[in-house]
């Protein structure tokens, strides 16, 4: 197992920029998950980790060794890839042994086998061993590749999108048997998702990357609370946590909307005077028929744990989670609050949030 | 719910089949023509109107691989009775097999001609598709400076009628001293080739997600052992359907062959039409030559017509 450490790391494809000075560090034994939209440079961090990709600029450190110009053999990772990672024409006995067959391991044919087999039995694939892989699910692939990749015992999982292409209620198995496998092995995993949830669900940590820099790093309670910028508060959660320009006054936030509640005072201070955008995740507002503000309902989701509000203030929107048992007809006048405690401000020109900068 | 056919579904389907049973009797006419006239005595061959039913017999196929002279005198019958049976079938049309000082048969020079095409093609193949699959590989998976310019370099040595270059060629080949010698064929056909097999190789070679190699690399083996192990059985298609093609047209090839080759590396096809009997034109020896330069390329392409059909169709189906 091993410890994975990117400085600096710049990667261009002729004029388009896909990694602009990435500084990331993985602990030994960590599920570290880096969270992006499509083309925000989470699959070529993950090459230039594998080897598959050279990076324009800066290091790559395995173990504290630069293995910037490694090839990808020598590096001792493993890919599993979110398709066409499995050998077409081998069984599924082929494809697992397909990595221990290769000249610089030199494994021995029993013990080829057995941990071919243990590795089966684990993933619960032994019975497709002599199956062809185009005789195989969706999840099934995926439980051979990510086999494929624990037989070699590797220093380092990376995983790409591994889960995206299989259907809802799998997806949700192979998260849990994911993260309790990585748990078991102790092994150190870099993961790649566009799923907030996937990231939110089997990350010990999070990175967030946005058109090839990384926004913010932290634990999933860290990022999910105490988002350091507008883009991260927008891309975890769901729904995402409501975004309210406005402004600071006496303790109150002022919002464009039209309404004003108030805020914690420790949040106080930095944010007088400027355009400031109010961060508030849907659980942290409540209806109180005594508060402050007033909307009109726009539309109600029921999710049967809870309610989805959407309330119509002014001109724009805000969500609100809400106890599945309250009955709310559209356009219905109701009264809300939020819990001062929980609003995050933003500078609204940088999107930075204010306590990141203090 | 069962597949119920109109009436006119029905005629439509008949005038279908009857339309393809006419256009396969037009194309297979010419291959019956030779084939039957491969098995024809002399006297039969040039019959009008056309003779169809004959009796079989291989005497064209004999008097092809034989080297024979116009008999002066009949044999004698000690020595007819003497002869073995494809000797006698030499003298009953009027000619005796040549033989040299020691009374050894002598061969036409249609066996050496034959060895000659096939060796040719098949090196020539061979060299074409590798090279191609190689060249196409490296187009397919690394970015080359000036790619596009490179592959409409390569598409354009098929942009000119090779004729056109055959007089320069042929003085080429005279100064290297690669006329009449089988690797001036090669390389000549080889060059014709490589283009082509370079780019139908890398179109097929652009559909095999390189998620597969790179799972290959990931897993421990160099970028070689990844090429032979994982894409070439994925390309093993789009190889043999390359090789087809380029083998019928290395093996068909007429004008260079002609002009490049008189004797040690001549092919078949220029050889064919010269040989003409010893006396008059005799078609059934013509025929039966042509008959057997047909069966190579047609067993090629029976072996390959699996990997060929899907090959033909490829592009067909995105991913």
């Amino acid at each position: 197992m091993a410890h994975i450490e990117l400085r600096n790391i710049t990667k261009t494809f002729g004029a388009k920029t896909a990694l602009k000075g990435l500084d990331l560090e993985v602990e030994d034994g960590q599920f570290f998950v880096l969270l992006g939209e499509t083309g925000a440079g989470k699959t070529t961090t993950l090459r230039i980790v594998a080897g598959l990709e050279k990076p324009t600029e800066g290091t790559v450190l395995i173990d504290g060794v630069d293995v910037s110009d490694w090839g990808a053999a020598e590096r001792d990772v493993a890919l599993v890839l979110q398709q066409y990672s499995l050998y077409p024409r081998y069984t599924v006995r082929e494809n697992l042994e397909f990595p221990l067959k290769s000249k610089i391991r030199k494994v021995e044919p029993d013990d080829m086998a057995r941990r071919v087999d243990r590795v089966a039995r684990t993933l619960r694939i032994d019975h497709l061993l002599d199956r062809k892989t185009d005789r195989l699910s969706g999840g099934e692939m995926q439980r051979v590749s990510i086999g494929r990749a624990i037989v070699r015992q590797p220093r380092v999982f990376l995983m790409d999108e591994p889960l995206s292409a299989l259907d809802a209620k799998l997806r949700e198995t192979l998260r849990t048997e994911l993260k309790n496998l990585q748990m078991n092995l102790g092994a150190t995993f870099l993961f790649v998702t566009h799923d907030q949830v996937e990231a939110m669900s089997m990350g010990d940590r999070i990175g967030v990357l946005d058109n090839g820099r990384l926004v913010q790093v932290g634990t999933p309670s860290e990022i999910y609370g105490n988002p350091r910028n507008t883009f991260v508060a927008r891309s975890v959660g769901s729904p995402p946590m409501n975004l309210i320009d406005g402004s600071l006054s006496g303790g109150l936030a002022v919002t464009d909307a039209g309404f004003s509640l108030p805020v914690a005072a420790s949040a106080n201070g930095a944010g007088n005077g400027r355009p400031i955008t109010f961060g508030i995740r849907p659980e942290d507002m409540f209806l109180d028929p005594g508060a402050p503000a007033e909307a009109a309902v726009h539309d109600v989701e029921n999710h049967g744990v809870a309610k989805i509000v959407t309330l119509r203030v002014g001109e724009g929107l805000v969500r609100l989670t809400t106890s599945a048992r309250d009955r709310l007809a559209i356009d219905e006048q109701v009264r809300f609050s939020w819990d001062p405690e929980k609003v995050v401000l933003f500078d609204k020109t940088s999107g930075l949030s204010l306590r990141h900068n203090t | 719910m069962a597949a119920v056919k109109t009436r006119s579904e029905v005629a439509l389907n008949r005038i279908a089949i009857v339309s393809v049973l006419i256009v396969t009797i037009i194309f297979l006419a010419p291959i019956y023509w030779i084939a039957s006239t491969a098995f024809k005595p002399r006297h039969l061959a040039t019959t009008i109107p056309p003779t169809v039913v004959f009796q079989p017999e291989t005497s064209p196929f004999v008097k092809l691989f034989l080297r024979r002279s116009q008999l002066r005198e009949q044999p004698t019958p000690e020595e007819y009775a003497a002869a073995p049976w494809w000797e006698q079938l030499v003298f009953d049309g009027g000619e005796k097999v040549v033989r040299d000082g020691r009374g050894n048969v002598q061969f036409s020079g249609y066996p050496s001609r034959f060895m000659n095409s096939l060796i040719v093609a098949v090196v020539s193949t061979i060299l074409a598709v590798g090279m191609g699959t190689l060249t196409a590989y490296g187009f397919s998976r690394f970015k080359v400076a000036g790619e596009q310019d490179w592959l409409f370099f390569i598409l354009s040595t098929r942009m000119l009628p090779p004729v056109v270059v055959a007089i320069p060629m042929f003085l080429m080949y005279r100064w290297f001293a690669l006329n009449d010698t089988h690797l001036g064929l090669i390389i000549l056909y080889t060059a014709f080739n490589l283009s082509f097999s370079v780019w139908l190789m890398k179109g097929f070679i652009d559909e095999i997600p390189r998620e597969y190699e790179e799972a290959a690399l990931v897993d421990g083996y160099t970028r070689m052992e990844a090429f032979f192990k994982i894409v070439l059985p994925e390309a093993a298609t789009g190889i043999a359907a390359t090789a087809v093609f380029c083998f019928i047209i290395a093996w068909n090839e007429y004008a260079f062959a002609l002009i490049m080759t008189r004797r040690d590396a001549q092919t078949a096809p220029p050889f064919i039409p010269s040989q003409v009997g010893s006396g008059l034109p005799d078609w059934t020896v013509i025929a039966a030559g042509t008959f057997l330069f047909l069966l190579p390329v047609a067993i090629f392409t029976f072996l390959l017509r699996n990997h060929l059909l899907r090959g033909m169709s490829f592009g067909a189906i995105r991913k």
